[in-house]
């Protein structure tokens, strides 16, 4: 198989090639796994790695304190019972959503460029599933008492609100968490056994071993894998819908203006995806920079996340756009002034940051081909589409709850040092757990990617 | 020393055609235990060793009505049952406030079923088997395709088998020990 023919089948697509030309089974299987298995860790990796961890022990310090002395240490009061830790709770279960998106529907969609980039995506949403998740946990004023939220059997006889969307969010994001290790690990054991078959140290080995569980590559156990993985994909694909739609109802429910809404579910799910896709490129940039690994997340992959962006950002807006249409059109005298808040009171400053972040610089950018294929110029943007989305959530939890319905209830919220450090002990433990899924697992799936190379070739044949 | 009995012979190729041409030879002559091993699933090889249909699916299904069936009645109990509360009058049987954890059950006991049962009927994990034995074996997961051929098949004969693997293009072909 000459690199030529396979140059020719690129050429024949519009665009970059999904799979650069010139890969064997064996150059991707030796490629990616000596990411993993080499001898000494690389001095990148232990700087990023050094960040990551001091800012887990910022969380830590933080969680720390918040047990000891209780939620006061935050800037929450009456009326914004609700600050950072639902915002950052959102934002994260948003930005784990595209994850999922890109291993389960992409799958189902047969899009071939999903491959390269599926395995750290997935990782990226169990990271970011377990960074939103202790958020609910710690922004109880009494988080000893958290697993009353399960309906387990009690002795005073009582069961959790089941009509509650708080309680719709415990079982929703348990069960994304659960499908999404589930999903990932599934998918992990045959690069396990590759890993088993090239390790050069015995713990390596044992180690890789024991959790590929034997895995010898058996027509018949693919068989059934193959057909176990398009179900857990097709699973997987209703939860990016589902899981946000209940996060949205945590305040649709309520009667708050600014949060009764109806458009609340399709416009979090598609900012979820407008923000997990940024967060994709704001990761497989660096990645594909640092490890040499641009034969595999090529150009194409780039671009077509950030056509993603371009398409869920244009929901996004269209989401604000009724929002405020609506608002006027309902004649609500609450709504008005809630969006005439949002635009020109206190936290104007914020909301109009937001609409730069999230609409204007992305939305007149992305439409450019030659931007598109611009990798420093996505990173910006993926990392401005991010802030973009983390301040919606800011604007949608504060502006709506600081000016509610009773002039003498509203309020200011202004976050404390402890609601910043939380935030960015937050990152610090997504980060952490990213650094040693890139050090000891392969980042890409390596079984896929030899997939690939055979569909290239039986398409070229 | 003691010898150790035959568990079957594998034959080494270079590309997946091989193997699968291989692999429906073999079938056409009769033989009938026997399996294959790749680095990545290769399309229309399980059929072409024989093996058809799998219970994957069924199982998936099932463990999504129970999910489905579970979760409604945990909230329909307590509601309706247990320890109704008359909250304006309105129904015990709320059921469309009943929907949400309803579906993330289905979807996480469809899910659990789905991985458990398919790890369960592969029989993994599975921490030794004889082909491991097999020369360049681990060359499954990196670049060449593998097929195995029991001892234990009725058609299997040492001599006729070795030949007849040999005469379809394989690249090296091997006995396992047990």
């Amino acid at each position: 198989m000459s690199p030529d023919g396979l140059e020719k089948t690129a050429a024949m697509e519009a665009g970059p090639p999904v799979l650069a030309p010139g890969h064997t089974y064996a150059s991707i299987t030796d490629k990616i796994s000596s990411i993993v298995l080499l001898q000494r860790t690389k001095r990148g990796w232990w700087f990023g790695f050094a960040v990551a961890f001091a800012l887990f022990m910022v969380l830590n310090a933080a969680i720390g304190y918040l047990m000891l002395i209780g939620v006061g240490i935050w800037g929450i009061n009456i009326p914004v019972a609700w600050g950072f830790a639902i915002v950052n709770f959102v934002w994260w279960i948003g930005i784990g959503h595209a994850g999922t998106l890109i291993s389960a529907f992409l799958l189902l969609m047969r899009q071939a460029w999903r491959q390269s980039i599926n395995r750290f995506a997935e990782a990226m949403t169990l990271f970011a599933v377990a960074s939103a998740g202790m958020f609910p946990l710690l922004h109880m004023g009494r988080p000893w008492l958290f697993y009353w939220l399960m309906p387990y059997p009690d002795t005073m006889g009582t069961w959790p609100q089941f009509r509650s969307p708080l309680v719709w969010d415990v079982f929703a994001v348990s069960t994304y968490g659960t499908i999404s290790l589930l999903f990932w690990f599934v998918g992990l054991i045959p690069d396990l056994a590759t890993l088993r078959d090239r390790a050069r140290n015995r713990l390596a080995q044992m180690t890789y071993g024991f959790l590929a569980m034997g895995w010898r590559g058996s027509a018949r156990h693919w068989h059934r894998y193959e057909i176990a993985y398009l179900l857990l994909a097709g699973l997987a694909t209703p939860l990016v819908v589902s899981v946000h739609t209940v996060v949205s109802f945590d305040f649709t429910i309520a009667v708050v203006p600014g949060w009764h809404s109806t458009i609340f579910p399709p416009y979090f799910v598609a900012g979820a995806i407008y923000s997990g896709f940024a967060m994709v490129l704001t990761l497989a940039i660096p990645l594909r920079q640092f490890y040499g690994l641009e034969d595999f997340i090529t150009l194409r992959h780039l671009e077509n996340m950030a056509k993603i962006l371009l398409a869920t950002g244009l929901i996004v807006a269209y989401g604000y756009v009724m929002e405020t249409f609506m608002a006027f059109y309902s004649g609500s005298t609450y709504d008005r002034s809630m969006i005439m808040n949002r635009m020109t009171g206190p936290y104007a400053g914020i909301y109009w940051l937001l609409i730069t972040c999230n609409i204007a610089i992305p939305l007149t950018t992305l439409w450019s081909a030659k931007l598109r294929r611009n990798v420093a110029a996505l990173f910006v943007i993926s990392l401005i589409v991010q802030m973009g989305m983390w301040l919606e959530r800011f604007v949608i939890v504060v502006t709506s709850l600081h000016r509610d319905f009773m002039p003498s209830a509203w309020g200011m919220y202004y976050p404390t040092i402890w609601d910043w450090a939380t935030f960015a002990g937050s990152i610090g433990l997504f980060l952490t757990l990213f650094f040693l899924f890139i050090r000891f697992l392969p980042m890409i799936s390596i079984f896929e990617m030899r997939g690939l190379v055979h569909q290239v070739k039986e398409e070229k044949a | 020393m003691m010898r150790h009995p035959l568990y079957g012979l594998m034959a080494e190729f270079e590309t997946t055609d091989d193997l699968l041409n291989a692999a429906q030879r073999a079938h056409a002559a009769g033989y009938r235990q026997m399996d294959a091993f790749t680095p990545f699933p290769v399309e229309g090889l399980a059929e072409a060793i024989g093996f058809h249909k799998t219970h994957v699916p069924l199982i998936c299904l099932v463990g999504g009505l129970i999910g489905c069936m579970g979760g409604f009645f945990l909230q329909y109990w307590p509601n309706v049952i247990g320890y109704p509360l008359n909250i304006g009058g309105k129904p015990y049987n709320s059921w469309p406030s009943f929907i949400p954890i309803t579906f993330e059950l289905t979807v996480l006991c469809a899910g659990l079923a789905t991985v458990f049962g398919m790890l369960a009927l592969n029989r993994l994990p599975t921490p030794y088997h004889p082909v491991f034995n097999a020369p360049r074996f681990e060359l499954a997961t990196r670049n060449r395709f593998f097929l195995c051929i029991n001892a234990r098949d009725p058609k299997f004969d040492a001599q006729k088998t070795k030949e007849f693997l040999q005469s379809v293009k394989a690249r090296e072909v091997s006995e396992i020990e047990s």
